[in-house]
């Protein structure tokens, strides 16, 4: 791509963004039609569960239009599309969460995931999704984004608006806490 | 990390993989435009006249006012 080239993107990016925090409807349509996909694929891979993902995306971009006032062009759209959407999603695990408390199984799968481990017996799979649903809302997400989605530390924190050793932290929580779940429920990882 | 922690996260991902499909498969516009579409909720009548009256009230009787935030 030529330097002007570039530069013209970024200027019709930048003016994009300055439209929809006046309020224009259009500039709000083309931001929701560019980052609705991402946003979602975001969502889905935290409460795993397409219909609330979708729900959830809605909600980020409705949010996002009401607060467009407060919305500052120069630290760009994504970051702040993939906050709001974190803090959902993150409402969504713990308002679920009172309804799983005292399952020993997890709820079946809403969500398609890579073909677990054939070496790993069903039961244990369904013990380790227990034990996951039992986290609470915080670990759970940071646990779900580092180790089963493998997402960089900073990639979470970014999202969560903690630093990456809070991060660290979170999942560390969330080991405790599963192998604690897991031990009760005779797996012994 | 220690050993112990590995093999719980080991197992976690052979037990529990990624979500395969992260695709958004429909366009979620038209469900945005009928919210922005949707008239804005009013406010009935009743309660600007009920906060009218609470304010009247704490306006003729102040020494309410503690009693009101105690119950809050």
């Amino acid at each position: 791509m030529s330097g002007a080239c570039a530069g013209k993107v970024a200027e019709t990016a930048v003016e994009l963004l300055e439209q929809f925090a006046r309020g224009d409807q259009d500039a709000f349509e083309a931001l929701f039609r560019r980052h609705q996909g991402e946003v979602y694929g975001w969502i889905v891979r935290i409460v795993r569960d397409p219909a609330a993902a979708e729900d959830l995306t809605v909600e980020t971009f409705w949010r996002i239009y009401r607060t467009r006032s407060r919305f500052d062009p120069r630290y760009g759209f994504s970051p702040w599309a993939r906050r709001v959407a974190t803090n959902l999603a993150l409402g969504h695990l713990s308002a679920r969460r009172p309804q799983t408390e005292f399952l020993d199984e997890a709820p079946p799968a809403r969500v398609r995931c890579a073909p677990p481990d054939p070496a790993v017996s069903a039961e244990v799979r369904q013990k380790v999704a227990a034990a996951f649903e039992k986290l609470p809302a915080r670990l759970r997400a940071a646990a779900t984004l580092a180790m089963i989605e493998e997402t960089p530390y900073g990639e979470i924190a970014a999202a969560l608006g903690i630093s990456a050793a809070a991060v660290k932290s979170r999942v560390f929580r969330a080991t405790r806490l599963l192998r604690t779940s897991l031990r009760r429920a005779g797996v012994e990882p | 990390m220690n050993e112990s922690d590995e093999k719980l996260n080991d197992l976690v991902k052979r037990s529990l993989g990624p979500v395969a499909d992260t695709e958004l498969k429909r366009d979620l516009w038209p469900r945005i435009e009928a919210r922005l579409e949707a008239p804005a909720p009013r406010v009935p009548w009743w309660d600007w006249a009920l906060a009218g009256a609470v304010a009247l009230s704490l306006l003729l009787f102040p020494a309410a006012i503690p009693a009101v935030l105690y119950q809050l």
